[in-house]
């Protein structure tokens, strides 16, 4: 049985926890962006491209057993970094789940202004991307 | 308002830094170091105070009311037109014509120009590198007209290529309309022989004036520019107010922009009179505060001068530029010989929005991404550039903590 979301938030958040100040923090994401494969290079493609106004993000999603799993892309790493986050809580779940997520724990770990509106990164748009997959996958199981 | 008099020949900077109370704050635990300018510059004491008295003691609607609040509001309003008519030495205070923004006002242009003055298979000469608010408008005029839009093209420094330009002017054109300067490389276009050359041809001329007004003087006389276009907010002034100039002669002949209260003479359902200048183009109750507050912006650069503020700007740049040369791996986009106080540039392959991100956990604030210029950005196949621009308020120091700042976001990228 693979981890629910609610586990995998609380593993993030325990794991930013060891650091104590900003800088550890951007570095620990910038880790993530730079050492997470993503996406498969022939899926960045426009199609799946969102245009932010500062960084573009690829989201790529495909169905397995009745769960999604996305994989996606940032030509920045910050972006990317968290983008690894994302999908690590929401890839290999139900599109009820996904659905219902309110994906708090990115507050929690400090990073919220990335998922302002007002950061035009590519990541508000790319998470309510992933919600409307699930949604369009779970009408289609109805 | 006496405490900004004593920098009037030369500018000291520690003394100009009190005036605006904004730099004394604090960012993410660190001083504020604000190098945003060309994207908005920060208010003086002066005008912030001059928005909250009019709204304290003097509100009311203008051009309207024979009571004594409106009166002094229309009086404190049209003092105004009089200030920016003085500032860029037009002919006549309803040359001025009130908007919103830069970009209100080239839509004004683009919509009443475009509506009699541009047809089928006619050109609109615009350059690589302007900021959308430039592009679009005429965008949308050559596109209902179906007419061409046309683009002088740029050299690898990032400058105008003028010969280029002379071969696009042709018969088929029916207004150029440049920049002053470039809000993303800081290139200073040669806008003296693009109007002359446009001129010999009878074609009028729209500067793009929005990075230049608050830099260097402009005399809209000596340019005999046909229209020259800026915002409030650039020069220490407000938001939500701008400036069109044009031609006594040519805003005569253009029509109204918006229907509405305060441009019109007489209506009845059957046929509506128009007012005259500048009224006809200042439709509805307009940003009274904001004009106000926006005459105050004036008295203060007035103050210090507008050549002690270009002055000192061109120094902190050419600081900047050395300083700035010394972070390996960067890149300068835009090297044009005659620059403003706007430096782009990237950091090896280090993405903007990276570099921008960090810097703002240092407490300073530049701007990243396309700068809503992405066919320019397109032109130098980037995706966006970090932006330091400028001003009469900023410090070597503040130079000093960008380079620093740099350093560190390269060490954490690497």
């Amino acid at each position: 049985m693979a981890a629910s979301i609610k586990e995998l938030e609380e593993t993030i958040v325990e794991e930013f926890s060891y650091y104590d100040d900003w800088m550890g923090k951007y570095e620990f994401i910038i880790e993530l962006g730079k050492s997470l494969p993503l996406i498969n290079e022939k899926y960045k493609t426009d199609k799946n491209l969102i245009r932010g106004c500062q960084s573009r993000v690829w989201l790529y999603a495909q169905i397995e057993g009745g769960k999604i799993i996305f994989t996606a892309d940032s030509d920045a790493i910050i972006t990317k970094g968290i983008i690894g986050l994302l999908i690590r809580v929401l890839s290999h779940q139900t599109p009820d789940d996904i659905i219902n997520t309110d994906l708090s724990f990115i507050d929690q770990i400090g990073l919220k202004e990335h998922l302002s509106p007002t950061r035009s990164n590519g990541l508000v748009s790319m998470v309510k991307q992933m919600k409307l997959y699930a949604l369009a996958l779970k009408t289609k199981m109805l | 308002m006496t405490a900004v008099a004593q920098h009037k020949t030369i500018l000291d900077v520690e003394k100009v830094r009190k005036d605006f109370p904004i730099l004394s704050r604090k960012v993410n635990g660190k001083p504020l170091v604000y190098f945003d300018n060309a994207a908005s510059s920060q208010k003086p004491q002066s005008v912030i105070d001059a928005t909250n008295k009019y709204y304290s003691f003097e509100n009311a609607n203008i051009h309207r009311g024979v009571h004594t609040l409106s009166q002094e509001a229309t009086s404190a309003y049209e003092v105004v037109r009089e200030k920016v008519r003085a500032f860029i030495n037009a002919d006549k205070s309803h040359e001025i014509i009130f908007t919103k923004g830069t970009t209100d006002s080239i839509n004004l242009v683009a919509s009443s120009f475009g509506k009699n003055n541009i047809g089928e298979s006619d050109e609109v000469l615009i350059s690589a590198m302007e900021h959308h608010s430039n592009i679009v408008p005429w965008q949308m005029i050559c596109e209902e007209k179906k007419a061409k839009l046309k683009v002088i093209p740029i050299n690898d420094d990032g400058e105008l290529l003028m010969d280029e330009f002379h071969k696009l002017l042709s018969k088929k054109t029916k207004i150029v309309a440049v920049t002053h300067i470039s809000n993303s490389l800081g290139t200073i276009n040669p806008v003296n022989e693009i109007i002359a050359a446009a001129h010999e041809k009878g074609i009028p001329v729209l500067i793009d004036g929005a990075q230049a007004i608050h830099h260097t003087t402009v005399d809209v006389k000596e340019l005999d520019c046909d229209f020259y276009v800026f915002s409030a907010h650039k020069m220490y002034g407000p938001t939500g107010v701008g400036v069109l100039y044009g031609k006594e002669e040519l805003l005569n002949a253009i029509p109204p922009y918006q229907g509405g209260g305060d441009m019109i003479k007489t209506v009845t359902f059957e046929k509506t009179t128009y007012n005259e200048l500048p009224h006809k183009f200042e439709a509805g109750t307009p940003n009274i505060a904001g004009g106000i507050a926006f005459g105050v912006a004036i008295d203060y650069i007035n103050l210090l001068g507008i050549e002690n503020i270009a002055a000192y700007e061109n120094e902190l740049t050419n600081y900047a530029l050395t300083q700035l040369n010394t972070v390996p791996g960067i890149q300068f986009i835009g090297k044009a010989k005659e620059r403003a106080s706007v430096i782009s540039f990237l950091l090896d392959n280090i993405h903007p929005y990276d570099a921008g991100v960090i810097l703002d956990k240092m407490g300073i604030a530049v701007r990243t991404g396309h700068h809503c210029t992405q066919p320019l950005m397109d032109r130098f196949r980037i995706p966006g550039t970090v932006r330091a621009s400028f001003s009469f308020y900023n410090t070597k120091e503040e130079v000093d903590l960008l380079v620093n700042g740099l350093h560190k976001v390269i060490e954490m990228f690497k």
